[in-house]
């Protein structure tokens, strides 16, 4: 499919843009035509494909488990209330595991974020060109799929986090104690600027790099099946051998996708876990 | 990579689907677990009682039969004890009516034999006076020789 397109360049350019929706340069309002487009709207704009991809996965897991909770039985369960199950029990000991204080909502928080993300990350499965050719023929001009490789998404999630754990923080400790958490260790209290600074970016850090490391890898993980279909262009042996390496990445990528929504769930807990504790 | 409102879009969608999450789908599949696990702990324990309870049973049915061996044998023990005294006591029962009736018997004989030598001692002194009677006859006044005829018949 890479042959409609003038160049690779370009093919890649436009699986890389998202649809985006926002006020134009002259005022009036529309999805944008290209990413330079996208970024003069400004801040004011939205991912239509982001938003409706991350909802309707989000509503799907949410529906899902909402009809196992509903059916849930103790008696011998049975299909979806089985998996419904294993996933929570597996949820559950990771966090009895990691987590070692009172709060009802930190496992629910790590599976709404496990099983959300890993919905998010399974989209990178689907072959590239599926998704975006057939919304092409119903006349919408861009459609990225893998709302986990925008990172609007990444960062609106890790922030989130980021804001749970700064009132855990505060409310655990107080805001005296977190503080001084943060100001008065490692080094002897005279030091405090320097703490403060070592602490602050430590505290800082744990959103954004949250967020990039499940940017980043998707994103990566796109961009090599992107690369991959590019090779479908370039007649029947580089076609079937770009075949077998789509699949076989797919296969390796199967084991990434389920490892970033258990290492963002992970370390979502251990980041509230963090919050919780007294001392540092 | 720029950032926009699907951020706020974003950060809005997770804090609801957390919020679901947590009121609709977490609460009822654990309480579903942990009362499974009850039940499942609750049905071990009671199968451990029952294999407990089988197991006293089992004893005390021993015990029971054990009993009840003892107190047929003692029944029968004593059965035979009583059955040895019956039959002694019948033996010296039996021993006591003869000797009895041997002595009634005696006692009878003697008696008999005392009444036959009365009647024939009356005999003799009637047949001495007849035979003394028709020797004398006139001579003899039965009165004044009655005396001698009692010595007579004292002698007898």
């Amino acid at each position: 499919m890479a042959s409609e397109y003038h160049s690779s360049g370009e093919y890649i350019k436009h699986h890389l843009q998202n649809l985006t929706y926002g006020q134009h340069a002259d005022g009036t309002w529309g999805i944008a035509s290209g990413a330079e487009e996208a970024a003069a709207m400004g801040f004011w704009a939205i991912n239509v494909d982001s938003m409706l991809f991350s909802i309707g996965l989000g509503v799907l897991f949410l529906f899902l488990f909402r009809m196992a909770a509903k059916k849930a039985t103790t008696g011998v369960p049975a299909g979806l209330q089985n998996f419904v199950e294993w996933v929570i029990e597996f949820i559950d000991s990771t966090v009895r595991g990691s987590f070692s204080h009172r709060n009802a909502m930190v496992a629910p928080l790590a599976l709404t974020v496990f099983m959300w993300v890993f919905l998010m990350n399974m989209m990178d499965l689907i072959p590239v060109d599926w998704l975006p050719y057939a919304a092409s023929m119903a006349g919408v001009p861009y459609l990225k799929v893998v709302p986990s490789t925008d990172p609007n998404v990444t960062f609106g999630m890790s922030l989130s986090i980021f804001f749970l754990v700064l009132y855990y923080s505060v409310k655990m400790k107080g805001a005296g104690g977190f503080f001084s958490e943060l100001a008065f260790q490692p080094f002897p209290k005279f030091l405090f600027p320097v703490n403060l600074l070592l602490e602050g970016v430590g505290l800082i850090a744990k959103p954004i790099s949250l967020a990039l490391r499940l940017f980043g890898n998707m994103y990566a993980g796109e961009m090599i099946f992107i690369l991959i279909a590019l090779m479908y262009g370039g007649g029947w042996i580089l076609a079937a051998f770009g075949g077998v390496l789509q699949w076989a990445w797919a296969v390796f990528h199967i084991l990434i996708i389920t490892l970033q929504a258990f290492i963002f769930m992970t370390l979502t807990i251990v980041y509230l876990d963090m919050a919780h504790a007294e001392h540092h | 990579m720029n950032f926009n409102a699907t951020l706020i879009g974003q950060s809005i969608t997770f804090i609801f689907f957390v919020w679901f999450c947590m009121k609709f789908v977490w609460p009822p599949i654990m309480n579903a677990l942990e009362t499974r696990k009850k039940q499942i702990a609750d049905g071990l324990a009671a199968g451990d009682r029952g294999k407990h309870e089988l197991e006293l049973a089992a004893k005390k049915a021993a015990e029971n039969l054990r009993d009840a061996k003892t107190q047929a044998g003692e029944v029968i023990a004593q059965a035979d004890k009583r059955a040895v005294q019956i039959i002694e006591e019948a033996k010296i029962a039996a021993k006591e009516e003869g000797e009895r009736q041997l002595a009634a018997a005696q006692a009878n004989i003697a008696q008999e034999t005392n009444r036959a030598r009365e009647s024939l001692r009356d005999q003799v002194a009637a047949l001495a006076v007849a035979g003394a009677e028709k020797i004398l006859r006139r001579e003899v006044n039965a009165q004044t020789h009655a005396e001698l005829l009692g010595q007579l018949k004292a002698e007898l």
